[in-house]
């Protein structure tokens, strides 16, 4: 999606965040943009999402990415979908720590690299390693480095989450508490 | 060493720091409400956990309100269950709800400050991202997510990394018709919606420190349109007689206590931002946004960009796109652009200051008769208010229509929607394609350039009517 500043209201509209549960949210994915008259039998044939051949779990985007609402539904929506990274030159904050806390990896690359990987064919593919923090065009083996902080990259990898870490410190935080009082 | 303001709010808050990885941040308030907390309430049960610190916790029903008949259960089956588990999760958890039919009710940014809750040093967060508003008072406010609200649910603490900092200084005496709105449109138009992302912003200078508490909260309000975390300004007088005699706010002894610490929160002269800009004041006009995303905004007298001379292809196709969706031309004035909808509402624009200069500009008018105009005051307090004052008579005079409060036409969520394909002049924060109803589009302004446009129907110089 060669296009800068999309932005959560995109992602997923406000509609449709009247659920009480995390699931299902992939289904109104960029609803708006997927559909004309909000109407699954009218798929828009020139949006992305709508074309079979592209169907990885890597999203790739313009700069941007994820501005506006603090919606995590947004996370959530993109995850549900069924994907596992999304590759942009630039992340909306808020965005990128929902992604996080998700397990939905966010990647900032290179604008230089990114315009590359708009420019490939529907039918390459690339190869992303959390471990090696690359990201890889299979065809001509060309390889990116990104950036993460060694925390969230032993988060994401072991399963690990922020709110264990935090109720591990409940002792902490009340001596803390009572230090401010 | 020199510290700025945010720092010295930040340092006092940290539990502790992680080596290579975020600090353990503190946090003192907590807003919540109906959307964005089901979610972490139900991941903190199947922990088996309990709200750590209820009473730090505020909740209030704002996003998924209808504002007719609030007095009647809510029609929509989707949003009725999502207020009424608020209800249940605050009850189950001991937390204070100013739900539908409570006196304090609001929207959550709006109440907070009106009630005293908000106060200066503070860390507070609330999963909505116009939480940059309660930086208004020198307090490290941000928006985050709903996994984000478990963590503090859980523990009083999110784990964050320290963002870099940058300082916008206004200087100078705002023109005729310019108010707090027009000054940050002005500087996102000028940043560019993302040109402040990864920072936290102070706003400085003359015209800042002239400004209201209302017209401070507006301008922090949109940090977050311009991809900051949060807006800050340092707290002074204006900031503690707003404050004082408030529900929550300090009193007697503790007051006084309150102001003196209150009082050394401020960027000290030699403290170094990651980046300051500068901005004269004179230079800003009533402002209006043509495009689909806050940074696309022009002077109400100025030209839409002529798309095809702008060099960089990502920028020149953001706007081509936006005009498309917007039904504008590249080049032109927007001046006299008919429009079907004028709402005057949203955490950006609906206390009790925007609804007087509003109420001022069209004593004794009436709105056109082609436009539809809602009003809706940001919490009950605001209506109360509106009503003691007697500008509920002049809207009706006018031919507004008064709603009850809540987020309303500012999100497409809710009951009230713009139509597909016909024009609304918000005062609310984001013009985002579908953002009030999918297929609406919005032209973000100040509540005086909404009212203008009320009475004649088109996009009007609120200084014509001045």
């Amino acid at each position: 999606m060669p296009i800068e500043n999309i932005d959560t209201d995109q992602i997923i509209p406000a509609r449709f965040l009247k659920a009480t549960t995390r699931d299902g949210f992939g289904k109104n994915l960029f609803r708006d943009w997927r559909y004309s008259n909000d109407d699954e039998s009218q798929p828009k044939v020139d949006f992305v999402l709508n074309h079979k051949i592209y169907s990885g779990e890597i999203l790739v985007a313009g700069k941007n990415f994820g501005c506006g609402s603090s919606r995590e539904h947004a996370a959530w929506a993109i995850k549900d979908y069924g994907f596992k990274v999304v590759i942009s030159s630039f992340f909306a904050d808020i965005f990128k720590n929902n992604a996080l806390n998700n397990g939905l990896l966010p990647i900032t690359v290179s604008d230089a690299f990114l315009q590359q990987l708009f420019q490939l064919s529907p039918a390459d593919t690339l190869t992303v390693s959390l471990e090696a923090q690359t990201v890889c065009i299979d065809k001509s083996g060309q390889k990116e480095s990104f950036e993460i902080n060694s925390y969230k990259k032993t988060c994401l990898l072991k399963g690990y989450d922020d709110i264990d870490y935090l109720i591990n410190m409940r002792t902490s935080i009340e001596q803390f508490e009572q230090q401010i009082a | 060493m020199a510290k700025t303001l945010f720092e010295k709010i930040w340092d006092k808050h940290v539990v502790k720091q992680i080596e290579d990885g975020p600090s353990i941040l503190y946090i003192d308030k907590h807003f919540i409400h109906e959307v964005t907390s089901p979610q972490a309430f139900k991941g903190l049960e199947k922990r088996g956990l309990s709200v750590f610190r209820p009473q730090q916790v505020v909740a209030t029903a704002d996003h998924n309100v209808p504002t007719l008949n609030q007095h009647l259960p809510i029609k929509d089956e989707l949003s009725r269950i999502q207020v009424q588990q608020l209800i249940e999760n605050c009850k189950k958890h001991q937390i204070e709800l100013y739900g539908l039919g409570h006196p304090f009710q609001g929207i959550v940014h709006v109440i907070g400050p009106e009630l005293g809750i908000t106060q200066p040093g503070m860390t507070i967060v609330c999963g909505d991202s116009h939480t940059s508003t309660h930086g208004a008072f020198g307090a490290i406010a941000f928006g985050i997510g709903t996994s984000e609200v478990e963590m503090v649910f859980a523990s009083q603490c999110l784990m964050q990394t320290k963002p870099k900092l940058m300082r916008i200084n206004i200087e100078g005496e705002l023109n005729k018709g310019v108010v707090a709105k027009d000054i940050i449109l002005y500087i996102i138009a000028q940043i560019s919606a993302s040109g402040a992302t990864g920072y936290f912003v102070e706003y400085a200078g003359s015209a800042i420190r002239a400004l209201s508490m209302e017209a401070r909260m507006t301008i922090c309000n949109m940090s977050i349109e311009m991809g900051a975390r949060g807006g800050m300004i340092a707290p002074d007088e204006t900031t503690f007689q707003y404050i004082k005699g408030r529900q929550f706010a300090p009193s007697g002894e503790s007051w006084n206590q309150k102001v003196q610490e209150w009082s050394v929160l401020y960027s000290d002269a030699d403290a170094v931002f990651d980046q300051e800009i500068h901005i004269d004041a004179t230079a800003i006009q009533p402002m209006i946004t043509y495009g689909t995303n806050p940074g696309l905004g022009i002077a109400i007298n100025g030209f839409i960009p002529v798309a095809e001379s702008i060099p960089d292809e990502g920028e020149r196709h953001t706007i081509e796109k936006a005009l498309k969706y917007m039904g504008l031309e590249s080049g032109k004035s927007l001046l006299g652009l008919p429009v079907q909808h004028i709402f005057i509402g949203s955490c950006t624009n609906s206390r009790i200051e925007d609804l007087r200069q509003v109420a001022l500009l069209v004593k004794g008018r009436k709105k056109n008769e082609h436009v539809q105009v809602m009003i809706v005051p940001g919490s009950q307090q605001v209506s109360k208010q509106v009503q003691a004052e007697g500008l509920d008579k002049i809207f009706q005079e006018a031919g507004f229509e008064i709603r009850q409060a809540g987020c309303s036409a500012c999100l497409g969520m809710n009951e009230d929607k713009i139509p597909a394909g016909e024009y609304c002049i918000s005062t609310s924060n984001r013009n985002f394609e579908g953002r009030q109803g999918a297929g609406a589009r919005t032209l973000l302004a100040s509540p005086l350039t909404a009212a203008a446009a009320a009475i004649t129907g088109v996009v009007t110089d609120v200084r014509e009517l001045m």
